[in-house]
C-alpha cells in the first residue's frame, strides 16, 4: 500500500539538483507543510464562518451577508479585519500576563493537533506513531487556557464561565477517548494513516461507521461538546448569559478564541471523517477504478489524480459534518448544565465503555471483520 | 556537529532551564494561582524531555495525565476555594527551617549518589526502539508489571471512594472539618429537582 506522492522526497531531490546538501534541503522543507496547514486551517475557518452566516440566515428565513463580495463571501474577511484593528483592551484590574496567555493556550494545542491530520498516504505533516493519542493529549491542555482566561479577567461571570467550560471539556474527554480506543483496538495502531488504510479495503462498505455505529455517535456528540457548539455551548450561551470566559476580551485576543473554536470544529469534523468515514478514501476504491480502466496504478498522472481525489474527499466529508454541526446549532435548543453533565457521565461514559468491551469481544470472535 | 544534534542540545538546554526556573517559581511565588499554572509549564517541559529521549508515547501520556488531569484538577480546586487568607506567623520557624533543610539536603545527596553510581549509557544502540515503545509498554504492563499496575488502580479506586464520601455529606452525621452535626435539610434541598411539577 506504500505508493502515492512523496512530496518531501521530490522536493529534496529537486534542491539537491542545485547542489544543496540534504540537511539544508530538509531545513528548507520543514516550514513549508506547517505554513500550508496553517493557511489551510485559516481558510477553512473563513469558509466555515461564511457557511455559518449563510446557513443560519437560511434557517431563519433571512438573506444573510450579501454586499461584501458575491453572496457575501468576503464577509468573514471583513469580520477578521475588524477584529484585527480593534483596540486591544486589558481591563485595569485584570491579571495582564495570564489574561494574554489564556487565549494563546487555547489556540496553540488546536493548531498543533493538525500535525496528524492526513489528506493522503503521504500528505500530512508528520506520521507520528502515537497519532490520534497526540490529539487526545493535546486537547486536554485546552481547559487550562479556559481556566486561566476566566481567572485573569477578574470577573465572577468569567470565572464561572471558565469553570463551566473546563468541567464540560474534562467530562466529555473520557467518552471521546474511549470511543477512539475502540477504533485503535480494531486497527492495532494509533497512527491516523493506519486507521484510514484499515478502512480502505472495500470502499464505502469497509468504513468504520458500519462497524462502530455507537462509537460514531458518541464521538460526534463529544466532539460537539468539546468544541462548545450548540446544543452544548453552555460556557458561552450568548442569548442567555454573560458570554462566559470571553466576557472581558476584545480585539485580537477575542479573535484568538473565535479562531480556536472554529479551527477546533473543523479539526473535529476532519477527525470524524478520518476515524469513521474512511478519511481520504473514495466510496469506490480508486484501485478498482484504475483496474477497470486498465490504467497502471503507479503512473504519475494517476498518482496526482488519486492524491487530489483524496484531498477533495477528506475536505468534502469534513465539510458535510461541519454543515450538520451548523444546522444543529441553528435548530436545536440548548441543554441545561445538569442535563449536560448527566448526559456525559451517566449515559455516554457507560455506553462507550460497553462499546469498547463489545468491540474487544467481536474482535476475538470475528478477527477478519474487526481487525485481527 | 550535525544539525539534528545541535537542535537537540538547544532544546535540552531550553527545556531544562524552564524546568528549573519553573519549579523554583512553583515553590517560591506568593500567589498560589501562579504556582499552579507554572506547575503545568513544568509538566509540559518534562514531556518535552521525554520527546527528546524518543519516548513519544510517554510524553503524550505525561501531557494527558499530569497537565490534562492533575494540573487541571489542582487549578479547579484553587479556583473553587479562592479564600483570601492572611498567613499566621509560625512560632518555631527557625527549628522547622533547619529540619526541612536537612531533609532536603539528605534527599539531594541521595539523588547525587544515584546519579554518580548508576551506569546511564546503554550498552548497545539496538536498544532504542522509538515508535515501537507503545507496544513494549503494553507488553510490560500486562506481564511483569501487572501487580504494580493493578495496585495503582486499587489506589485510584480508594481515592475515588474517599472523594465520594467527602462530597456526599449525608453518609456522615458530623461535619469532618468542624465536628458540627450535618445540616440534613441542606442536602435534601440540593437533591430536589430543579423544575418542580405543578399539579
Amino acid at each position: 500500500m506504500d505508493y502515492g506522492l512523496d512530496l518531501e522526497y521530490s522536493f529534496n531531490e529537486f534542491l539537491k539538483g542545485f547542489g544543496i546538501s540534504s540537511d539544508i534541503a530538509h531545513i528548507i522543507w520543514l516550514p513549508l507543510p506547517m505554513l500550508l496547514v496553517l493557511v489551510a486551517a485559516v481558510v477553512g475557518v473563513l469558509v466555515t464562518v461564511w457557511l455559518e452566516r449563510k446557513i443560519s440566515a437560511a434557517a431563519q428565513q433571512r438573506i444573510g451577508p450579501e454586499y461584501a463580495g458575491a453572496l457575501g463571501v468576503l464577509q468573514p474577511i471583513a469580520d477578521g479585519l475588524k477584529l484585527l484593528v480593534k483596540e486591544d483592551i486589558i481591563p485595569a484590574k485584570a491579571d495582564g500576563i495570564l489574561f494574554t496567555a489564556g487565549p494563546i493556550l487555547v489556540l496553540v494545542p488546536v493548531i498543533l493537533s493538525w500535525l496528524i491530520v492526513p489528506f493522503g498516504q503521504n500528505l500530512l505533516i508528520s506520521n507520528v506513531g502515537i497519532g490520534i493519542f497526540l490529539w487526545i493529549s493535546l486537547s486536554s491542555i485546552q481547559p487550562i487556557g479556559l481556566l486561566m482566561s476566566g481567572y485573569a479577567s477578574n470577573n465572577k461571570y468569567s470565572l464561572l464561565g471558565g469553570l463551566r467550560a473546563a468541567a464540560q471539556s474534562i467530562s466529555y474527554e473520557i467518552p471521546l477517548a474511549l470511543s477512539v480506543l475502540a477504533i485503535v483496538l480494531m486497527t492495532n495502531s494509533l497512527s491516523t494513516i493506519d486507521i484510514v488504510n484499515q478502512q480502505s479495503g472495500a470502499g464505502i462498505l469497509s468504513w468504520n461507521i458500519w462497524r462502530q455505529p455507537v462509537g460514531f455517535i458518541v464521538f460526534w456528540i463529544c466532539a460537539l461538546a468539546e468544541c462548545e457548539r450548540l446544543p452544548f455551548d453552555l460556557p458561552e450561551a450568548e442569548e442567555e448569559l454573560v458570554a462566559g470566559y470571553q466576557t472581558e476580551y476584545a480585539g485580537m485576543k477575542f479573535a484568538l478564541f473565535y479562531l480556536g473554536s472554529y479551527i477546533n470544529l473543523i479539526l473535529s469534523a476532519l477527525l470524524v471523517s478520518i476515524l469513521y468515514l474512511g478519511g481520504w478514501g473514495f466510496p469506490i476504491p480508486v484501485e478498482l477504478i484504475a483496474k477497470f480502466l486498465n490504467l497502471p496504478i503507479d503512473a504519475p498522472f494517476i498518482q496526482v489524480f488519486t492524491a487530489s481525489i483524496g484531498i477533495v474527499m477528506t475536505v468534502l466529508k469534513a465539510y458535510l459534518l461541519v454543515f450538520i454541526a451548523i444546522l444543529l446549532r441553528w435548530t436545536t435548543p440548548r441543554v441545561r448544565i445538569d442535563q449536560l453533565l448527566d448526559l456525559g457521565w451517566k449515559f455516554l461514559l457507560p455506553i462507550s465503555l460497553a462499546n469498547l468491551l463489545i468491540t474487544a469481544g467481536l474482535k476475538l470472535a470475528f478477527p477478519q471483520f474487526f481487525g485481527g | 556537529m550535525s544539525i539534528a544534534i545541535t537542535t537537540q542540545i538547544i532544546c535540552f538546554t531550553v527545556l531544562s532551564l524552564i524546568i528549573l526556573i519553573g519549579a523554583l517559581g512553583v515553590v517560591l511565588l506568593e500567589s498560589i494561582v501562579y504556582s499552579a499554572f507554572l506547575l503545568g509549564g513544568v509538566f509540559m517541559s518534562v514531556a518535552g524531555l521525554y520527546l527528546l529521549l524518543n519516548a513519544s508515547f510517554v510524553a503524550a501520556a505525561q501531557v494527558l495525565v499530569y497537565v490534562g488531569a492533575v494540573n487541571v484538577l489542582i487549578i479547579f480546586a484553587i479556583m473553587l476555594v479562592n479564600k483570601k487568607e492572611d498567613l499566621k506567623p509560625i512560632n518555631d520557624i527557625k527549628s522547622r527551617r533547619i529540619i526541612s533543610t536537612s531533609i532536603c539536603l539528605t534527599l539531594l545527596s541521595l539523588l547525587i549518589r544515584v546519579d554518580l553510581t548508576n551506569v546511564w549509557s546503554l550498552s548497545s544502540p539496538q536498544n532504542s526502539i522509538g515508535e515501537e515503545s507503545t507496544i513494549r509498554i503494553g507488553e510490560h504492563l500486562f506481564s511483569d508489571y501487572l501487580l504494580p499496575f493493578e495496585l495503582a488502580s486499587v489506589l485510584l479506586l480508594m481515592a475515588m471512594i474517599g472523594a465520594i464520601v467527602l462530597a456526599r455529606r449525608d453518609v456522615m452525621t458530623k461535619d469532618i472539618s468542624t465536628g458540627l452535626p450535618v445540616d440534613q435539610e441542606l442536602i435534601e434541598k440540593s437533591s430536589e429537582p430543579l423544575l418542580t411539577n405543578k399539579n
